[in-house]
């Protein structure tokens, strides 16, 4: 039997490389490199890593986004990946978290009433927006167990045993299959694509294609909870953190340095 | 505006109060109960309504009331052994059925790695919106919105954030930012803690909890230290925590850390600062050989505070610091250690001025 697994994508701004406009308070895009998002790396990983144990596995990733994201989809297809869905629509443009997890689940159940979904995997969270919520989401949507932060993952067959990592530890926790999980960088180390599949993939008539699906695709999706409009949250306002100096540069012998420092602080009451 | 669209909005003025969970693990209320409970009270003060602290779990002794104590003007208590430890569908199921008949206005969570599942899980449930790890809160006074703000970005970016055409306003809160509401004793009459006995059964459940492990948590407190002596990539190896560990331990505190290091595999992962890792807000925070990313400052920047200590006099740490030292943290935190080494009571001065301040609070 074909162990069918579903891996969410998603395309981010390198943040650690992040500017803002600080008169008009967004994102300079420009010259900024788009990567796959961290953890949903960590996603893909242990669903190859179930394909390499296993005979029959069957993995499907998609994504949500602009036409570019296409290229973080054939980064997993060369990862190892048998399939590529992007979804792209301007209707689903400016869609909050909730509306972007209905979509999702909207196009993972298509899949699934098609060939089943034993195991979706989404990322933790992505760098961007570091929210957490799409994965939980989702599975609410499909009416499906969730089980998030997941640091260690045991298929079983009928179900998975997984470690849930804690701010103190773990938790143990055990769920029938379908489910779903979201993966944190602990799980596991992400593979590099393989070079023949680089050619697959990226060639000018590639082996697999990436499919894209728009709301047409999708005749279940409800319009009205998709896009800017169907998204119960909006950004009123963007700023920059603004921060001004406070302090005083103690300067001198280092001994004396040190003497006024611990002084100061203690006249402060801080010590 | 389609039809679909207006029987999507739903009558607001049903919706009334604020709302906070609380967390418990093992029977213990979690620290950032308390800063929900701190700001859930300003806002109830702000639109003029009650704040209700809702806490599910078993057998659960004094804490129901000590919400009470702690700001709450009435407690909805969910009992029931399997509501013990957390368990997602557990737990949304009973909270979905409360706010479904209840109708809060506002519901706050911790953002805690299971507030950061269980509020997303309720805001599908329940077709409404959620902000997550919200860093500031406040009431429109306008709208009477709840605008919601929170980094992005890394920290690089503020967002405000709000729910205007559904209910509940639904926000996780990142713990360590808001303040902690006062234990007050002196509450008049009986606490208002309205016990329910909710009905779920075993097979219901998808997920068992086998075990949980939190034997790490003696080991590290970051967010509950007073003091946090901080190393970034400047520290140059691994070896370079010892030192800051002396200064730690002389000072009664602990030691944190920058990304950089984390990356660079110098320290576990617990003990990140910044915006990927905990949030802290300490009386004192001295950051050692950390540039000062936004990343990191986005975690500490509310310390009472902060000194930096870092070679580059040009490094953004010191725009935020209190205390700059330009030089190397390897000939200046050993002359702080000696430093202190004149004032070894220095700890308990500080227990009995922190005690004393608590004291007079209470009067």
């Amino acid at each position: 039997m074909t162990i069918n697994i579903a891996v969410c994508i998603k395309q981010v701004p390198n943040t650690n490389q992040v500017k803002i406009d600080k008169k008009t308070g967004t994102l300079i895009r420009k010259g900024i490199k788009t990567i796959c998002n961290p953890d949903d790396k960590n996603a893909m990983e242990e669903a190859l890593k179930l394909k390499d144990k296993y005979d029959d596995v069957k993995i499907t990733v998609i994504s949500m986004g602009p036409s570019q994201a296409t290229e973080i989809i054939k980064e997993a297809l060369a990862m190892g990946a048998d399939r590529g869905i992007l979804l792209s629509d301007r209707k689903f443009a400016g869609s909050d978290t909730l509306a972007t997890s209905t979509i999702l689940a909207t196009a993972l159940r298509k899949i699934q009433e098609k060939e089943g979904l034993d195991i979706i995997f989404c990322g933790r969270q992505a760098i961007d927006g570091d929210t957490a919520q799409v994965g939980p989401q989702i599975a609410q949507h499909l009416d499906l167990p969730i089980i998030s932060y997941v640091q260690e993952l045991k298929y079983l067959g009928e179900k998975v045993q997984v470690k849930r990592a804690l701010e103190n530890g773990y938790m143990q926790i055990e769920a029938q299959i379908p489910v779903v999980l979201t993966t944190i960088s602990d799980l596991n180390k992400p593979r590099y694509p393989h070079m023949r599949r680089i050619f697959d993939v990226f060639g000018k008539n590639p082996v697999i294609p990436v499919e894209t699906w728009t709301a047409d695709d999708l005749p279940d999706l409800d319009n009205t909870q998709i896009g800017l409009n169907g998204s119960p949250t909006r950004v009123i306002k963007t700023y920059t953190p603004d921060r001004t100096f406070k302090g005083e540069i103690l300067e001198g012998e280092t001994a004396h340095v040190a003497h006024i420092l611990i002084e100061s602080l203690k006249q402060k009451q801080i010590l | 505006m389609t039809n679909k669209q207006l029987t999507n909005l739903v009558d607001f003025s049903e919706y009334k109060g604020v709302w906070i969970i609380a967390e418990q693990r093992f029977g213990q209320v979690l620290n950032v109960t308390k800063e929900l409970l701190g700001e859930g009270k300003k806002l109830a003060t702000s639109l003029n309504c009650d704040l209700t602290a809702v806490i599910l779990g078993h057998k659960l002794i004094d804490w129901p009331a000590d919400l009470v104590r702690y700001g709450a003007d009435n407690v909805i208590y969910a009992e029931h052994e399997l509501l013990s430890d957390y368990n997602v569908d557990a737990y949304s199921k009973v909270l979905g059925n409360l706010i479904t008949t209840r109708k809060p206005e506002i519901i706050l969570f911790g953002a805690t790695s299971i507030g950061r599942e269980l509020a997303p899980t309720l805001s599908a449930k329940l077709k409404s919106g959620l902000t997550a790890d919200c860093t500031a809160l406040e009431i429109d006074p306008e709208t009477l919105n709840l605008l919601q703000t929170r980094p992005a970005f890394g920290g690089n970016l503020m967002a405000t954030i709000q729910c205007a055409n559904h209910r509940p306003q639904m926000c996780s809160v990142r713990p360590g930012v808001m303040k902690k509401a006062k234990y007050n004793n002196k509450c008049d009459g009986e606490p208002k803690v309205e016990k329910i006995i909710p009905i779920i059964t075993q097979e219901e459940l998808r997920t068992k909890v086998l075990k949980i492990d939190t034997s790490k948590s003696a080991e590290i407190a970051i967010e509950d230290a007073k003091i946090v002596v901080s190393g970034g990539r400047g520290l140059g190896n691994a070896k370079g925590f010892n030192l800051l560990r002396k200064l730690a331990d002389k000072l009664n505190g602990c030691v944190g850390s920058s990304r950089a290091c984390v990356d660079n595999g110098w320290i576990s992962k617990p003990y990140q600062v910044g915006q990927t890792g905990k949030t802290v807000r300490p009386k004192l925070y001295i950051a050692c050989g950390i540039s000062g990313a936004l990343q990191h400052i986005a975690g500490m920047e509310q310390a009472e505070c902060i000194v930096a200590i870092n070679k580059d006099p040009d490094a953004p740490i010191f725009k935020i610091a209190d205390y700059g030292i330009v030089g190397d943290l390897y000939e200046i935190i050993p002359r702080l250690i000696d430093e202190l080494d004149n004032i070894d009571d220095i700890t308990e001065v500080l227990d009995i001025c922190t005690e004393s301040v608590s004291a007079s609070n209470q009067m």
